[in-house]
C-alpha cells in the first residue's frame, strides 16, 4: 500500500460520499400510492374489461378464442345459445360463463388481440390483491364492470 | 443526607442513562430506516403515526411477540443469556462520558456524568471489550458450525481493530497528559483535538465503524455473502437484543468522538448538553451517510488494512505526536 494510493483511496471514498449526499437533498421519487395515483400509459395492461354494445348488450359471443391462445391457460369460457326470453348478445351465442384466473394471468394481451368482436380489453386496473386464490378466478360479473384504476393514464 | 450523594443521585443517573440509551436505541433504528431511504430516494417507515414516529414501538411490539424459537441442538443456557451478554457491556460503557458542564440542584453540585473515574479512558475500552464475549458464545453455543465461524469472524474483527483504536487514544493520553474524561474535555475549551489529532480522529472512527460492525465492515450483517454469522439461530427478541447491542454501541462510539475529538460538550452559547447532542447525532448521521455510500469489505482486505496500514499508521501517529510534545514540553 503506497501513499499515493491510500490517498487516492481516500478521495475516492470522499467522491462517493459526496455523491450520496448530494441525493440526501433532493426529494424522493416514491409515489406515496393509496394517497397519490400512480401514473399510468395508456398502452398499460391490468385487469381484463369486458366491453357492451351501445344498446347494452355483450360484445363477447362465446368463441373461445382467447381461451385458446392464452398461453396460460388462464381463462374458460363456457358458451350457450340466446333465447328470445333471455338475450345477452346481439349474435346467437354468448359466453355463459367467462372466468379469467388472476393467479396464472401474466397479462401479455395476446386474448385482446385474438378476439374476433372486440370484446375483451385490457383495462388499467392493477389493484388485484385478494384475500383468497378462490377470490382471483373472476367471473363475468365482475369481468363486465368497467374498473376506476388509483391512476392517472397520461398521453401515449 | 449523605446517602443522598452515594445512593440516590447515581441512582436516578443510572437510570436515566439507561433510558436514555434505549430510546436512543429505538429512535436509532427509525433515523437510520429515514436517512437510509433520503439517500436512497425514498421516504422510509412514515406510515405508524407522523412521520412514523411511532415505528420503533410497532417494531418492539412485534420482536416481542414473535414465536420464540430455541433450537434443539443448541446449548440452551448460553445461547439465552448471550444476547445479554452483548447488550449490558454496551449500556455499561456509556457510564463515563461527561454529558454536559456540572449542574447545581438544590445546593447540590451534580457532575452530568455517572461516574468521573481517574482511568475514564481505559473504562469503555475495557467494558466494551466484553460485548465480545456475547458474540463469540453466542456463535458457540448456537451449535453451529457457521453460528461459529461467523462469531470468529466477527471476534477477530473486534480484536484486531480494538489495537489501532487504544493507539490512536493513547496519542490523545500523550497530548492532554490525563485519562479522566473531565480533563479531557476541559484541555478542549480552546481547540476541539480532533485539530490536534486528525489523524488520530480518522483512525479511531474507522476502528469505531469495524467494532460496532457497522458498514463498511458489517460482517456479522453479511446475511447473502457469509451466512449472517453468530446471530443465524437467532429470532425474535433475542436477535433484537444484538442489534440492540450494535445500535447503543454505535451511540456510544459517537459519544466518545465527541468528547474526545470533538470538545465535549464545550461550545459557546447553547448549553453544554445540547452541544454534546449535536455531535453525538452528527456523528451518528456520519455513520449512517458512510453505510449508505460504501460497499461492504471482503474480509481479508479488512484484516489486512487493520493490521498492515491502521495499526502501522497509529503507532506511527502516537510517535510523532510523542516526539511533538517533548519538543514543545
Amino acid at each position: 500500500m503506497s501513499i499515493v494510493n491510500v490517498l487516492k483511496g481516500f478521495y475516492e471514498i470522499l467522491k462517493a460520499m459526496a455523491v450520496t449526499l448530494k441525493y440526501f437533498f433532493t426529494k424522493p421519487l416514491t409515489v406515496q400510492y393509496p394517497k397519490e395515483k400512480i401514473r399510468l400509459y395508456p398502452r398499460f395492461r391490468g385487469r381484463h374489461e369486458l366491453q357492451r354494445r351501445p344498446d347494452g348488450l355483450e360484445l363477447c359471443v362465446g368463441c373461445g378464442l382467447c381461451a385458446a391462445i392464452c398461453p396460460a391457460r388462464a381463462i374458460y369460457v363456457e358458451a350457450a345459445e340466446n333465447t328470445d326470453d333471455a338475450r345477452y348478445s346481439a349474435t346467437e351465442r354468448y359466453a355463459r360463463l367467462y372466468e379469467i384466473n388472476y393467479t396464472r394471468c401474466i397479462f401479455c394481451g395476446f386474448c385482446e388481440e385474438a378476439c374476433p368482436t372486440g370484446a375483451l380489453k385490457l383495462g388499467h386496473e392493477f389493484a388485484l390483491a385478494r384475500a383468497s386464490r378462490g377470490d382471483l378466478v373472476m367471473g363475468k360479473e365482475t369481468l363486465l364492470q368497467p374498473a376506476t384504476p388509483h391512476a392517472i393514464i397520461l398521453e401515449d | 443526607m449523605d446517602w443522598i450523594d452515594t445512593l440516590l443521585i447515581p441512582a436516578i443517573k443510572a437510570i436515566v442513562v439507561t433510558l436514555g440509551l434505549l430510546v436512543g436505541f429505538a429512535y436509532m433504528t427509525l433515523a437510520e430506516r429515514k436517512i437510509c431511504a433520503r439517500f436512497q430516494l425514498r421516504y422510509g417507515p412514515n406510515q405508524a403515526g407522523p412521520f412514523g414516529i411511532f415505528q420503533p414501538i410497532a417494531d418492539a411490539l412485534k420482536a416481542i411477540f414473535k414465536e420464540e424459537i430455541i433450537p434443539e441442538h443448541v446449548d440452551k443456557w448460553l445461547y439465552v443469556l448471550c444476547p445479554v451478554l452483548a447488550m449490558a457491556p454496551a449500556i455499561l460503557a456509556f457510564a463515563v462520558i461527561p454529558v454536559g458542564r456540572p449542574i447545581v440542584i438544590a445546593g447540590r453540585t451534580i457532575t452530568l456524568q455517572l461516574a468521573d473515574i481517574n482511568v475514564g479512558l481505559l473504562y469503555p475500552m475495557a467494558v466494551a471489550g466484553l460485548g465480545a464475549y456475547g458474540i463469540v458464545l453466542g456463535g458457540w453455543s448456537s451449535n453451529n458450525n457457521y453460528s461459529l465461524l461467523g462469531a470468529l469472524r466477527t471476534t477477530a474483527q473486534i480484536i484486531s481493530y480494538e489495537l489501532p483504536m487504544a493507539l490512536s487514544l493513547v496519542s490523545l493520553v500523550v497530548v492532554t497528559g490525563t485519562l479522566r474524561m473531565s480533563g479531557i474535555v476541559e484541555y478542549q475549551a480552546a481547540l476541539p483535538l480532533i485539530v490536534l489529532q486528525p489523524i488520530g480522529f480518522l483512525i479511531y472512527f474507522i476502528c469505531g465503524l469495524a467494532e460496532t460492525n457497522r458498514s463498511p465492515f458489517d460482517f456479522p450483517e453479511t446475511e447473502n455473502e457469509l451466512i449472517s454469522g453468530y446471530n443465524t439461530e437467532y429470532g425474535g427478541i433475542k436477535f433484537a437484543l444484538f442489534f440492540m447491542a450494535e445500535y447503543i454501541n454505535m451511540i456510544v462510539v459517537s459519544a466518545l468522538v465527541a468528547t474526545l475529538f470533538l470538545g465535549g460538550w464545550q461550545g459557546p452559547i447553547l448549553p453544554g448538553w445540547l452541544w454534546f447532542f449535536i455531535k453525538t447525532a452528527v456523528m451518528l448521521f456520519v455513520f449512517i451517510w458512510v453505510r449508505a455510500s460504501l460497499p461492504r469489505a471482503r474480509y481479508d482486505k479488512l484484516m489486512h488494512f487493520c493490521w498492515k496500514f491502521l495499526t502501522p499508521l497509529a503507532a506511527l501517529n502516537l510517535l510523532v505526536t510523542a516526539v511533538v510534545v517533548l519538543i514543545l514540553r
